[in-house]
């Protein structure tokens, strides 16, 4: 019979979330056929897959189609996100913005990059939604619901970068598996909401706590209910800084909900996985936070330098904590052909989880001479800074424009790649780009 | 004894009646859904041109297309193996997670084993050694030192015009 072939079919892919899939691309199947996203291509791959042709095609689990899909071929758009974002993975959903788009001020919501390791929660309902503080280390259990929190708290607006920790994985050699993140997995945007530290302090914080974890609301790939999807954290120290936020605001509008709307952690300078999405609870720890995505090899670092290719055992893997300086030219876009006569304007964005960026420098000889750039002041620590210089060429033909970062505590950008490490973590090699000059 | 002629012909009667139910139950079970099935809507095939290579028509082409030894549709090389690994992989996760990585034999026997151990992979059986060739051989690591050139071939150039910027 027609409906054990589709039970078998289920069995494989039972796990698949019909409704995440509906929320976040918005296919909906027929509700009589269910073959409504059946689209061309698809029935190659499933018939290979499944090793027979698809007859009863009318009977086919719709969940099933987007998975099959996830290959697609057709463009589309992430919902809330502007065409022109590098889509690395459609499932979970990690896109990165190209530099050249990163050249406004403050990244645009449309444009900001997406890190997802699970399925974004469906049906938000802002009026009930509360954030539970809880942990061995608070004095006692508190839950608030976003209006508590934005009347009982000071409300405060930064300008945070937040990048993830795999930005730039792309050009580790030997290659670390995971997101081949190129440069774009960064942004900076005005988050507001109230400050980590006032609501902790609220709550009660013991002497012995170590450390502030976060749990959202995302559902695991697998859609088993209740399986933590990341768990991260931070030592208390950080969660303690002044700009360390519980935001529900970007650049005064909603978080989008790929980026973890209604509400996140904002912590600049850290990893962005520390920043959690569609929050819901905060412990406060008094050991290091062991959630997943917090232990093994996940956002960790050899302790010690290795050889690159180096097989590097747990327990002598470091967590990843402050974020070294950067910086990417957000102008021009690589690929310009000038005229000799003209000075060409770049620009670009620098940052660090230091206090701020001291010097921006850029060079056209691969590093012989480097000229200053200016360097605007940023309103506060772990907000990106703008740069701009004029460039110009002695002769006409093929050049490459390199900028290099230094940040107050003296650190500055390698040409070369930095310390390979089993991941890919950490790549904050000079950005270059190509220009022909005619 | 003058009984028992009486008593048989019923006993018969049951039996045969039984038997004929059985018949029936089997031939129900054996034949009853295609019986019942034309009663019913038949399956409709979907209203698609049907998966054939190069058939050339309507838009199944496009999902065929190779062109430079790449599967236009998935971005995957076009070689030995290409059929099992867009048929496995793509089930579940976008090609790209593919194409994008780099790994030895080993590297990608990694993560087979990880997306089995995690995310619900199945064992992969006869097709496993298939899909790994095809991995090692088109996806290995290049060797680009300490640090790639800028791919030049790929970048698309365009005419600055600076005055319409400044």
């Amino acid at each position: 019979m027609p409906d054990k072939k589709v039970i078998g079919l289920h069995e494989l892919y039972e796990k698949d979330p019909i409704e995440a899939d509906k929320l976040l691309w918005g296919r909906t199947s027929d509700p009589v056929t269910r073959r409504g996203f059946l689209q061309k291509g698809a029935l190659t791959a499933l018939s290979l897959a499944l090793g027979s042709n698809m007859v009863f095609a009318n009977n086919f689990p719709a969940g099933m189609i987007p998975a099959g899909l996830a290959y697609s071929d057709q463009p589309f758009n992430l919902p809330g996100k502007r065409a022109g974002m590098v889509v690395l993975n459609d499932k979970p959903i990690n896109a990165e913005t190209p530099p050249h788009l990163l050249d406004d001020e403050l990244t645009p919501n449309d444009l900001f990059f997406v890190r997802n390791n699970g399925i974004p929660p469906e049906s938000i309902d802002v009026s009930s939604w509360t954030l539970t503080i809880e942990g061995e280390s608070a004095s006692q259990k508190k839950t608030y619901t976003l209006a508590e929190l934005k009347s009982k708290f000071e409300n405060v607006t930064y300008n945070l970068t937040l990048e993830c920790g795999g930005n730039g994985r792309k050009e580790f050699n030997p290659p670390a598996k995971g997101n081949q993140w190129s440069t774009g997995a960064v942004g900076c945007a005005a988050w507001t909401g109230v400050r980590l530290r006032d609501v902790l302090k609220d709550v009660g914080v013991k002497s012995n706590a170590v450390y502030v974890a976060y749990y959202g609301q995302d559902t695991h790939l697998s859609g088993e209910a209740g399986k933590v999807v990341i768990s991260r954290g931070v030592p208390v120290t950080k969660a303690m800084e002044e700009e360390s936020l519980i935001a529900w605001a970007m650049n005064g509008k909603d978080i989008p909900v790929l980026n973890g709307y209604p509400l996140r952690l904002v912590f600049g300078g850290f990893p962005a996985s520390c920043s959690g999405k569609w929050l819901s609870q905060v412990v406060i720890r008094d050991q290091v936070h062991d959630g997943p995505k917090m232990t093994g090899q996940s956002y960790r670092v050899p302790c010690k330098p290795v050889a690159p290719g180096t097989k590097v055992p747990d327990d002598e893997m470091c967590i990843i904590e402050e974020m070294p300086v950067k910086s990417l030219i957000t102008f021009p876009k690589t690929g310009a052909t000038i005229k000799q006569t003209a000075r060409l304007p770049i620009r670009g964005k620098a940052w660090t989880s230091a206090e701020k960026i001291k010097t921006v420098e850029w060079s056209i000889d691969f590093g012989s001479s480097w000229s200053p750039c200016t360097v605007r002041v940023s309103d506060n620590r772990y907000s990106w800074q703008s740069f701009d210089a004029n460039v110009s060429f002695p002769e006409t033909g093929y050049y490459e424009v390199w900028v290099r970062a230094t940040d107050s505590a003296g650190a500055a950008q390698p040409m070369l790649l930095p310390g390979w490490n089993p991941r890919g973590y950490l790549n904050n090699a000079c950005h270059r780009i190509a220009v022909k000059v005619s | 004894m003058s009984k028992r002629p009486d008593v048989l012909p019923p006993m018969l009667a049951i039996l045969n009646l039984a038997l004929m139910a059985f018949a029936l139950v089997l031939l129900f079970l054996l034949f009853g859904d295609s019986v019942m099935q034309s009663f019913r809507n038949r399956p409709v095939p979907m209203d698609m041109t049907a998966y054939r290579p190069g058939s050339g028509t309507g838009g199944m082409a496009d999902e065929d297309q190779i062109k430079d030894g790449i599967h236009v549709a998935t971005g995957l090389i076009y070689a030995e193996g290409f059929d099992i690994v867009r048929g496995t992989c793509t089930a579940c996760h976008s090609a790209k997670l593919v194409t994008q990585n780099r790994a030895t034999r080993e590297g990608w026997t990694e993560m087979i084993r990880w997306m089995q151990a995690k995310q619900g992979l199945w064992d992969l059986g006869a097709n496993e050694p298939i899909i790994l060739s095809y991995l090692a051989t088109n996806y290995a690591p290049e060797d680009i030192g300490r640090r790639a050139s800028i791919d030049v071939d790929a970048i698309e150039w365009y005419v600055l015009d600076l005055e319409k910027e400044q």
